[in-house]
């Protein structure tokens, strides 16, 4: 076989988990030597656990984390079920990165809103602490952040302290339905977004999440004047190599997982709307 | 390139000395012909129209192990691809196929499987002289004795092949076999010439693809998609068969201790394709996975590699269980532009 065989794993340790919801987990992963690769915000990698399969995952920390990677994964499917029941010190399968990651030269000096909904939080996530990590290259930092309900929300902790903390940083949480104890906003996540009435002056916004609240969070930064090149999102796709040749994520002619999975909104518009 | 005549009677002899490769040719495989590997001793005669599933599986296996491992172990073995291939007397459409999805295999990363393969791979054409009822390859780039993709092309001039070597490759195919082979004279050439060009006027159905691959964005909502998908069952026939098809899913499967990953030939024409784990299917009906077979076939690989990804073989429309033919599709293409 060829020397590198880009579609085979490298192997990982799991360094530890921390249970985020009912639902979610983050596991902190580690190579042989420290990181498996470098990367950039916004990249994907697989992860697998023979025999019961690979599935692809955005990363969740930072690249200036040196430790380790970070995913948080939502125990949806049959990988991601395997994924939940691992203990620290067990081995897996990585490979990666893949897909382009977010434009961070070109964001620099401007504003920033993030709009992240449920586990959509996690490869903002990466990006978030990229800025902050490079405070002095952005302007304003808001994020908007909500889930169905405040057990839903990951990252509880962080999200309210740590990066509320950050200077020239606001923090705006919402969840679906009141709840006991939520002193906080109630409503849908592009609902928030056009009451919280962000101007696009300097901004550019990036959004991930279930795709029904991106369509809508789209929507909403068009009424409030954004203009298409202004918006970033990321895109989740089925896929199963990562580097452009198994044919399923597809948006047209260009693959998720090779030109993706950040797109501007102009970008997307120029492309059929499967996603 | 070297042209050589190798007399029918020594075919067997031919196949012989290939020994110590693997050889695939067609064979009958029930009703149909299917590439299988020649057995020892044996040389199948190259009588038949095509193979009902395309040789590309030479080149991308149907089912391709990446990793062995066991339960339980952390152990993992990759299995070693070294087994040099013939594939002897293929269409010209389907070696052009190969050629067509090599564009992708390479593009970008090499595709360590595809690629490696291809190096260990030997294609040796056969020129068609009789056309089936579906082909239609001179529509679409190709014609009845194409080269493109194909180490050597053989012709039947009645007694003898004529062998043309095009690679290095092919060029020692002929070094290995010489003895059994004698020079190809004009005259064998200007014979060659009137077999292709008769077998060029037997070719009944013909394809307009002229402003297809820029037009095709026009009509993503067009009513014809919903028209030329009512009547698909989903079966992915026409995808498995298709010689230029070249998605691939990935699995682990377990058989008592032993587990392997591998890849398989999988279609964009089944739902779960591009379904998203949390339910939500980017492709929901027959209706968008249609279009985007078109799509990918006619329009994006145009964009990207500047070549329609069919090829004209019309496996799909022969063996389409609800008779679903490509070319009329591309027709109402055409008529909708």
């Amino acid at each position: 076989m060829s020397s590198v065989n880009v579609l085979l794993p490298q192997q990982a340790t799991i360094l530890d988990i921390t249970e985020e919801t009912p639902d979610i987990k983050t596991l902190r992963v580690v190579g042989k030597e420290g990181l498996p690769f470098d990367f950039m915000p916004g990249q994907c990698a697989m992860l697998s656990i023979p025999p019961v399969g690979e599935a692809i995952f955005s990363i969740t920390s930072s690249p200036t984390c040196r430790e380790c990677l970070e995913f948080s994964i939502k125990d949806v499917g049959k990988v991601s079920s395997a994924l939940h029941s691992v203990v620290p010190g067990q081995q897996i399968g990585i490979r990666g990165p893949y897909g382009n990651g977010f434009p961070v030269d070109e964001m620099k000096g401007k504003d920033l809103l993030f709009i992240g909904g449920g586990i959509g939080l996690a490869p903002l996530r990466s990006l978030i602490g990229y800025c902050f990590a490079h405070r002095e290259d952005y302007g304003k930092i808001d994020i908007v952040y909500g889930a169905r309900s405040p057990a839903d929300l990951i990252r509880k902790s962080e999200v309210q302290e740590s990066w509320a903390e950050e200077p020239n940083t606001d923090v705006h949480l919402t969840v679906d339905a009141e709840f006991p104890g939520w002193d906080k906003n109630v409503g849908f996540v592009p609902t928030y977004v056009s009451d919280l009435g962000f101007k696009p002056e300097n901004k550019i916004a990036i959004t991930c999440g279930p795709p029904i609240m991106i369509k809508f969070v789209l929507q909403a930064l068009e009424k409030l004047n954004f203009t298409p090149d202004q918006v970033i999102t990321t895109l989740e796709m089925r896929m199963k190599c990562g580097v452009g040749k198994c044919g399923r994520c597809n948006l047209g002619p260009v693959y998720v997982c090779k030109d993706g999975p950040v797109f501007t909104l102009e970008e997307l518009n120029a492309l059929p709307a499967e996603y | 390139m070297s042209a050589m005549l190798l007399n029918k009677e020594k075919w067997p002899e031919f196949v012989k000395m290939l020994a110590g490769k693997k050889v695939l040719a067609p064979q009958a495989d029930g009703d149909a012909m299917r590439f299988a590997a020649v057995a020892e001793g044996e040389a199948p005669a190259l009588d038949y129209n095509n193979t009902r599933v395309p040789p590309k599986g030479a080149l991308f296996p149907q089912t391709e192990t990446m990793l062995k491992f066991q339960s339980g172990s952390e152990q993992v073995e990759e299995p070693q691809l070294d087994q040099e291939t013939v594939v002897l007397g293929l269409r010209p459409c389907d070696a052009r196929a190969m050629a067509i999805v090599e564009k992708l295999f390479k593009w970008d990363i090499d595709d360590p499987y595809f690629v490696r393969r291809r190096d260990l791979t030997t294609l040796v054409g056969l020129a068609c002289i009789e056309p089936g009822m579906n082909c239609f390859c001179s529509s679409v780039g190709g014609g009845p004795a194409s080269t493109e993709g194909l180490d050597m092309l053989m012709v039947d001039l009645g007694e003898n092949y004529l062998l043309e070597a095009f690679t290095e490759k092919g060029e020692a195919l002929l070094a290995e076999t010489k003895d059994l082979l004698e020079e190809a004279g004009d005259v064998q050439l200007k014979e060659k010439e009137k077999v292709v060009g008769d077998a060029e006027q037997k070719i009944k159905r013909k394809v307009d693809t002229e402003g297809v691959p820029e037009g095709l964005p026009g009509l993503w909502e067009d009513p014809l998609w919903q028209k030329v998908s009512a009547s698909c069952l989903g079966c992915g026939t026409c995808t498995y068969l298709c010689p230029t098809c070249h998605c691939f899913d990935i699995q682990d499967e377990t058989e008592g201790f032993d587990a392997r990953r591998c890849r398989m030939w999988d279609s964009c024409m089944f739902d779960e394709y591009t379904m998203h784990t949390s339910g939500h299917n980017p492709r929901p009906t027959r209706r968008e996975r249609t279009r985007n077979r078109i799509n990918h076939k006619y329009g994006y690989y145009v964009d990207k590699f500047d070549v329609i990804a069919c090829v004209g073989c019309g496996r799909c429309t022969n063996l389409c269980p609800v008779n679903i033919d490509i070319i009329e599709t591309i027709r109402q293409v055409k008529e909708a532009l």
